[in-house]
């Protein structure tokens, strides 16, 4: 298990490296930018490019924000001169709330309605659930969002609030921002884990021990939940916790529906703007919650399969 | 080397051997029947076919069906609701809805086509050299995909976008964009299929006579994982269309005149969302019967290509 945990760290340094590369390969940094089509004298630039520090060598620079991490000291950002942290924290409610909301909703859908297409395999039922998920995810959950406000507007002339409230000091006014592009977002998301439900479940009910199950006599709905799901579940758990990690840095365009201030904005943001510091903050950032969640699947694997083990 | 051998004197021989194969499985009339079989058994890809050759045929006539010019605008006929002189109503510039949807269809397949073939078939090149060639740079190959899979497609898209540059002739660029994130999610797939051909014995008998290593991967290995590319190819198109749609919506895609469904979304869309709800209402109709055209082609397609694959 300390292995498996020290195994991310070369994954995380491959991040690290290559955000760095990438970004600074890109032409423009943030002080040509901020002087765009102004006539600002060139020495004036070069003392705000070595301010920045900008002008020194990239290994040097590299060392340097390298050196920082350790210290965990990610900086500031050069756009609004914030520490990083302070412009990351003031975002991370808000996108973990909306990315765990959507994640309860799309499991509430996807599960039953999974099951239910893969006991009923091949009529209308099924075809009609798989329908439903191939429209989840053939319809941009920004669109979604736009005609749920559209309804909202038209039959009750209600339409989310435009400013974030925290949970701990409104809780209705902070649903009533965040559940419809949760909603929005969580039905795109449950068609995924709904298909992959569906075909786990087939597959298990083809196993003897479900014919077994069976033919002692057991009764159906004992059968396809006790039996079946809790066997088919290990790939779904998979998918959904992947897709979690996603959701956090992933929801740039239904934020900007919704005009919600989070982690997917300040990403666009901090990239438009070549705000290094905050870049490369925020990639290593999503790319540890990811291959953290990919390590808590793995460990939570051990706990719903016993047949795994990891010395 | 048993009766193998014989047959296989030379690298030509061995190519003819790959070749007859390949034919075998793709030939004339096998592919009539596949069509027919596929028809008959599968009314939800033909649906898909149908709502995709439907596109197709749009994009291809859109000069001729269209009633009005994509971007005349009209400032006596801004915003008026669905009629039929405007089946889909008007923008606020006056421009006919129905119009720029069918202008719409073809940035969003140019745009599919192009980044969906471009990224599968680089995917492809590195899933089938890394398969074959295996060792440290594999190794390099699969860490580099690793770190690109650990992100969703549309922060990719983003960052390779400002990279790049946006603008009103920059249709390269987002296509560049949507190209990228598919390239590792194509090459995962294809080298693992690829990994256990490399093991297969008419693999070695090419090797074995001779066939140099970027023949036998080209002509021996790539012909057969051509199912699972050809599934991707069609996979990928319909997330090609949508990252398009959510580019622009952003204003890093397609740029006004242009016509694109989600350049439509973004501006009078939102804005007049009120007040001319049929200019949100139809362009995301567009991109959602697009995709799921091309969603329920590709499901179906694996199906009948190849049940055990799933891209998830």
């Amino acid at each position: 298990m300390v292995g498996r945990l020290l195994l991310m760290i070369p994954t995380l340094v491959g991040v690290a490296v290559l955000t760095f590369v990438i970004m600074r390969a890109v032409p423009g940094d943030i002080v040509a930018l901020r002087y765009a089509g102004s006539s600002v004298p060139q020495d004036v630039i070069d003392q705000e490019r070595h301010l920045l520090g900008l002008d020194r060598p990239m290994w040097e620079q590299f060392v340097t924000w390298m050196a920082s991490i350790a210290r965990l000291d990610l900086g500031q950002s050069l756009w609004t001169g914030n520490p990083v942290v302070e412009e990351v924290q003031a975002r991370m409610p808000l996108s973990i709330e909306l990315a765990i909301i959507a994640t309860l909703f799309a499991v509430l859908l996807a599960i039953p309605l999974g099951v239910v297409a893969a006991v009923k395999q091949d009529t209308w039922i099924d075809y009609a659930i798989r329908v439903f998920s191939i429209g989840g995810l053939a319809m941009p959950s920004f669109w979604i969002g736009i005609m749920m406000v559209l309804v909202t507007l038209t039959l009750w002339g209600w339409a989310p609030p435009l400013t974030f409230t925290p949970i701990f000091e409104d809780p209705v006014a902070n649903l009533a921002g965040l559940i419809l592009p949760a909603i929005a977002v969580g039905y795109r998301y449950s068609a995924v884990s709904m298909r992959m439900t569906r075909s786990t479940v087939l597959e298990v009910l083809r196993e003897d021990y479900v014919r077994t199950a069976r033919a002692k006599g057991l009764r159906e709905s004992l059968v396809v939940v006790r039996h079946a799901l809790r066997n088919a579940l290990l790939p779904v758990v998979t998918v959904v916790s992947l897709e979690f990690a996603f959701l956090i840095g992933g929801l740039v365009v239904t934020e900007q529906v919704f005009n919600l201030n989070g982690i997917g904005k300040l990403l666009v943001d901090a990239v438009a703007h070549r705000d290094y510091p905050l870049i490369q903050a925020m990639v290593v950032l999503l790319a540890s919650v990811f291959v953290i969640v990919n390590f808590i699947v793995d460990m939570v694997y051990v706990v719903l399969d016993p047949r795994i083990r990891y010395a | 080397m048993t009766g193998n051998s014989r047959t296989l004197g030379s690298a030509q021989e061995a190519d003819d051997v790959a070749r007859r194969r390949y034919l075998e499985s793709t030939g004339r009339r096998r592919f009539a029947r596949f069509w027919r079989e596929f028809i008959r058994q599968r009314p939800l890809g033909t649906a898909g076919l149908v709502l995709i050759i439907v596109m197709i045929l749009a994009a291809a006539f859109a000069d001729v069906i269209a009633p009005y010019d994509p971007t005349a605008i009209d400032f006596a006929d801004l915003l008026l609701p669905p009629s039929p002189e405007h089946l889909l109503g008007t923008d606020n510039f006056g421009r006919d809805v129905f119009t720029r949807i069918l202008f719409g269809s073809r940035t969003a397949l140019l745009v599919g086509f192009t980044a969906s073939l471009v990224g599968c078939t680089l995917g492809l090149v590195l899933g089938v050299v890394g398969a074959y060639l295996g060792g440290r740079a594999d190794q390099i190959v699969q860490r580099l995909m690793d770190v690109l899979l650990s992100f969703p497609l549309i922060v990719i898209a983003i960052a390779v976008v400002a990279a790049l540059g946006t603008g009103e002739d920059k249709l390269g660029n987002v296509i560049a964009a949507i190209t990228v994130p598919i390239i590792p999610r194509v090459a995962r797939v294809v080298r693992s299929s690829a990994l256990s051909i490399v093991e297969m014995p008419y693999i070695e008998a090419a090797r074995s006579v001779g066939v140099g290593a970027v023949r036998i991967m080209f002509r021996h290995v790539a012909p057969n994982v051509f199912a699972p590319y050809l599934i991707m190819l069609t996979a990928f198109l319909g997330q090609a269309i949508l990252l398009e749609a959510s580019l622009s919506f952003l204003g890093l895609g397609v740029f006004e005149p242009a016509a694109s469904w989600g350049l439509m979304l973004k501006g009078a869309g939102m804005q007049f969302l009120e007040r001319a709800p049929w200019l949100a209402i139809a362009p995301g109709i567009a991109i959602s019967m697009a995709v799921f055209g091309f969603n329920l082609f590709g499901d179906s397609l694996r199906d009948a290509l190849d049940p055990r694959l799933r891209t998830g």
